[in-house]
């Protein structure tokens, strides 16, 4: 299990690249991008009201469908993108020097900070109920395909040479490259992101769900609504059973779906080594059926007699001699058209944005600017917190068997909650501390990244090789000695590729915490969330567009000057082959 | 003369490999023809692009200049007519034995019918019947090259071409699988036309092929086309096949001999400055057994098998003892020269004297003791000795280089280097010189 966590992590997550005229293009696009959502979203009306939002437990079967629903399209549309974007990015020039350096971007942006912008401009377009089910399957997608691409764009750039001469040698067609190559490399990266982008689409999901400020209460029936409504009207046994429902979702959905699609996908890995199988009950059951077999069979046979008849037709088409297609005129002329119309948005777009920050005053950029710090300082101090408590508990699970059998599945469970979930409930205990916003916000902060530096720790603390720990002891090395100069250093990268994540998560968080509706009063805190979803409530949107820039802007500074740097040093000094 | 018909010509091929702004020329006019009936055999060191050639055959790439012709066709892309059976197998180790094969049969148009019979049909000839549903992780290394061996097969090729196949498997099941295929290529129950194998056993090509190609590197090139004509069965023992074997020895370490004769003085360009590339401990090892064993030490090829040591390693072996002058190459032959028998003698302390005496005198240390000396403190950085050497040769080769200069130097105590600042050091180099 920890062996096939680390599998995941690994992978050079940063991607370490000069800082170039790529960045410029980036940076440029999403002012536009910004501007462009705001411009829309003038015209949004300055009263909303949600449907009504049901607390009787009967309610939760329709309410837990409508949810998961959401989820599920959102999770399709991520496919769709990752196979469509991670090919181009691994196929083309185009792909290698803008495409990924896009995703890497878009990876560490917090996008909820969009979310705001998102509903009001839909809402514009759109009628309303519609506008806030495709804002929350686009912000629910925002969380689930950056992994999924890079994992799919990966597996495409490390296809194994000898299986790709293979496969050129004799002359597979489309369809048998891609079932056959591709997507059998990619099966066990896949699926392992797949459950990785439906644990961040819970976090999503939750916050997209409700979303009120002032005047603006944006609602949609669903779990995340529940919980939200449960808890600001003090109904503690709805409470309860909203959290039970969320969780008896999460493990039926592993127990179900993720846990035998993995046992599954076992057969994909490249390892020529035999190793101790996963086990699935579900899908020895599943296995077992022979009603099962018997579709199975038949589906078989249709598919054989379907290829015989039809996909061997492919045959005739492929095309021997690697020959280069020339690109026709029309195509070309549709990309000249395409790129002018582009520039035209682009120099549009920053106009506007340029217009409106423009009436930004200098005190409200200072304002930002504390705004954001006081966000910065709470996003650190959830980071050491959380660095706290994982780093001995990562190390014992990642280094002791014993612990491992039986920390791993308590963690695991512990993990699959959604912050956003609990997060009704801490607010309902923590408000009556004094600074209860405060601690609500950095507690919130801590549930939803803790478990990306965990889940690396584990992972690097299980990679120190046994020689080494022998090697140590028998250098008589105390414990603290023993830590200083063996488990740190090996954790350094691991530790690094965790916080990058959670950061990333517990900047995500900050829009979610400093600001809310809750038992009719709203509660907020000083930071640039808070600021965001101020502005929302005022229609202030030159304010709006300026917070999350701003909050924008540092991420990917903090990104690219802090964390990249450091991993690059631990990563050169600390490797352990 | 129906059997004497020219199925395959390389005509002046080159292969350049572009690394950045410099180019790396991986094969230059490689030229030479496979008539039908015939098995060929490439032989040479490793990096002289016998299987760079092998994908420029089959089409896998493009040659840089010159053509592949195969019966008359230029060869655009791959060539239908042929298949590769890998060093690494490459099977998909996520479909079984028998959908393996059938993959091959299904990208030829075949329907799943007919694929299911002659799958079964090919395992069954290559004595794999009952592990139709295996998958590869559950089969031996050899195993797994006959099921290669049968997916290429499957298709039927005219031209069979083996990258190094039987390299990666142990002894014996290398041996079971080559006199297997021995057969199936004599009992001409096939319609392979010919067949090309690379190898850098030069054991393994004496006794399969009619002819050998032996090729040498930087830049890759042919440089003997070898007939053997012996009949089969072939008997290791025979004097004749030890006398093909010795041959093509001979012409590989000749040409060691002449690389090294090139200008050698400080400063000189290219190639004359290079490192065979090996491991100091096994060259201290190979010294000292020939001092023990003076009379089994003669042979390069005997040496080689006894010791279990690659061909090519052992090419780069001598070459290091011969350019330590430690040992001589006389047509096939290693001789350890006095100095040699007094290193194979010598404690550990001396040898290492000996040792980086003579490594002082080579063109790399020359060149680098001038670069030295152009510094105030006797120190210079890793990156800009690599770019220096980057002038003359392509860029992994540069790192090579310095790695093994590194390795030389430390082991002479004549440089160190410390590896968290990147820098290297001159010990005492200048008491020397």
């Amino acid at each position: 299990m920890i062996k096939r966590l680390a599998n995941v992590f690994v992978p050079g997550q940063p991607l370490t690249r000069k800082l170039s005229f790529i960045d410029l293009f980036i940076i440029v696009a999403i002012i536009v991008a910004l501007g462009v959502l705001v411009e829309t979203a003038i015209y949004a009306p300055s009263v909303y009201r949600g449907p009504k939002v049901s607390l009787s437990p009967k309610m939760l079967p329709f309410y837990a469908v409508l949810s998961i629903t959401r989820m599920f399209l959102a999770y399709v549309l991520s496919i769709i993108f990752t196979l469509i974007y991670g090919r181009a990015a691994a196929t083309t020039k185009i792909g290698q020097r803008l495409l990924l350096p896009i995703l890497d971007i878009l990876q560490s942006v917090p996008l909820l900070s969009f979310l705001p912008l998102v509903l009001l401009s839909l809402s514009v377009l759109l009628p309303q109920t519609l506008a806030l089910e495709i804002s929350s399957i686009i912000l629910i997608f925002t969380s689930q395909a950056w992994n999924l691409t890079f994992s799919w764009y990966q597996s495409l750039t490390t296809l194994p040479s000898d299986l790709k001469d293979t496969s050129a040698m004799f002359g597979f067609t489309t369809r048998q490259r891609f079932l056959h190559l591709e997507m059998s490399f990619a099966a066990v990266g896949l699926i392992w992101n797949s459950i990785m982008s439906w644990a961040g689409g819970w976090f999503f999901l939750m916050a997209a769900e409700m979303f009120t400020v002032g005047d603006k209460d944006f609602r949609l029936p669903g779990l995340g609504s529940y919980l939200r409504e449960a808890a600001s009207s003090n109904n503690y046994q709805a409470l309860v059973w909203g959290l039970f429902t969320v969780i008896l979702i999460i493990v039926l959905l592993d127990q179900l779906i993720w846990r035998p699609l993995l046992t599954w996908a076992d057969k994909f890995k490249l390892s020529m080594i035999e190793e101790d199988p996963l086990n699935s009950w579900f899908l020895r059951m599943l296995q077992g059926s022979t009603i099962l077999r018997v579709i199975l069979n038949k589906c078989r046979k249709i598919y054989d007699r379907f290829s015989d008849k039809f996909l061997l037709r492919e045959r005739g088409e492929t095309k021997w001699a690697i020959e280069q297609v020339k690109v026709s005129s029309v195509v070309s002329l549709f990309w000249k058209v395409l790129v002018v119309l582009l520039v035209a948005v682009i120099l549009w777009g920053l106009a506007r944005a340029y217009i409106l920050l423009a009436m930004v005053k200098l005190q409200v950029w200072i304002k930002l600017l504390m705004g954001l710090l006081c966000s910065f300082l709470r996003v650190f101090l959830a980071l050491v917190l959380a660095l706290m408590w994982t780093l001995p508990v990562g190390i014992l699970i990642g280094t002791n068997r014993k612990w491992a059998a039986w920390l791993q599945p308590i963690v695991q469970i512990a993990a699959s909650v959604p912050a956003t979930a609990l997060f009704p409930v801490l607010l309902v205990f923590v408000l009556n501390f004094p600074m209860g916003t405060d601690i609500a916000a950095v507690l919130l902060m801590m549930m939803g990244t803790q478990w990306y530096l965990l889940f690396n720790i584990i992972a690097g603390a299980s990679t120190i090789p046994q020689d080494m720990k022998y090697q140590s002891r028998l250098l008589q090395l105390g414990k603290w000695k023993n830590f200083r100069s063996l488990t740190l250093p090996a954790l350094g990268p691991y530790i690094i590729t965790g916080a990058i994540t959670a950061s990333g998560g517990a900047w995500n968080a900050s829009i979610v915490a400093e600001y809310t509706e809750f038992g009719g009063k709203t509660l907020s805190t000083k930071g640039i969330g808070a600021m965001i979803a101020q502005a929302t409530a005022m229609g202030d949107y030159p304010e709006l567009l300026s917070a999350t820039l701003m909050l924008v802007l540092c991420v990917i500074s903090i990104n690219r000057f802090v964390w990249r740097r450091l991993y690059e040093h631990c990563e050169q000094r600390y490797h352990i082959e | 003369m129906e059997s004497q018909e020219t199925l395959l010509h390389v005509r002046q091929i080159t292969k350049r490999y572009r690394m950045r702004e410099k180019a790396f020329v991986a094969l230059k006019n490689v030229d030479f023809n496979v008539v039908d009936h015939e098995f060929l055999a490439l032989v040479g060191p490793s990096g002289c692009g016998k299987s760079t050639l092998l994908r420029l055959i089959t089409g896998l790439e493009k040659p840089s200049s010159g053509e592949i012709v195969y019966r008359g066709e230029l060869v655009r892309g791959v060539n239908p007519k042929t298949t590769v059976v890998f060093q690494t197998f490459a099977l998909f180790p996520w479909l079984t034995v028998q959908q393996n094969v059938e993959l091959a049969l299904e990208a030829r148009g075949i329907p799943k019918k007919i694929r299911t019979l002659r799958s079964v049909e090919l395992l069954d000839m290559v004595g794999l019947d009952g592990f139709e549903t295996a998958f590869p992780r559950e089969l031996s290394g050899g195993m797994r090259q006959k099921v290669g061996f049968a997916r290429a097969l499957a298709v039927e090729p005219e031209l069979l071409c083996l990258d190094e196949p039987f390299s990666t498997l142990d002894i014996l099941s290398a041996e079971t699988l080559r006199s297997e295929l021995h057969e199936l290529w004599v009992s001409k129950r096939l319609p392979i036309r010919a067949i090309i194998l690379v190898t850098h056993n030069i054991e393994e090509a004496a006794m399969l092929a009619d002819r050998i190609v032996v090729m040498d590197k930087e830049p890759g090139r042919v440089i003997a086309d070898i007939p053997i004509e012996l009949s089969f069965p072939r008997s290791r023992k025979s004097p004749d096949f030890l006398a093909a074997v010795d041959r093509v020895y001979a012409t590989l370490a000749g040409h060691t001999q002449q690389r090294q004769a090139a200008p050698t003085e400080p400063g000189a360009q290219g190639r004359a400055k290079m490192l065979p590339i090996i491991s100091i401990d096994v060259l201290i090892g190979l010294m000292q057994r020939m001092g023990d064993a003076p009379e089994v030490g003669a042979d390069i090829y005997r040496l080689a098998t006894e010791l279990n040591i690659p061909a090519d390693e052992m090419l780069h072996l001598t070459e290091a003892a011969e350019l330590l002058g430690l040992a001589e190459i006389r047509q096939g032959d290693i001789v350890l020269t006095p100095l040699g028998d007094t290193f194979a003698e010598a404690s550990m302390l001396v040898k290492k004297e000996i040792f980086s005496r003579r490594v002082r005198r080579l063109p790399m240390f020359k060149w680098l003791w001038d670069m030295f000396s152009q510094t105030e403190h006797k120190k210079l950085e890793w990156e800009d000795i690599r770019m220096a050497l980057e002038e003359d040769l392509p860029p992994d080769e540069a790192q090579k280089q310095l790695d093994a200069a590194v390795e030389w130097g430390r082991y002479a105590e004549l440089l160190s280097y410390d590896d968290n600042t990147g820098v290297i050091f001159l010990e005492k180099f200048n008491a020397a010189l």
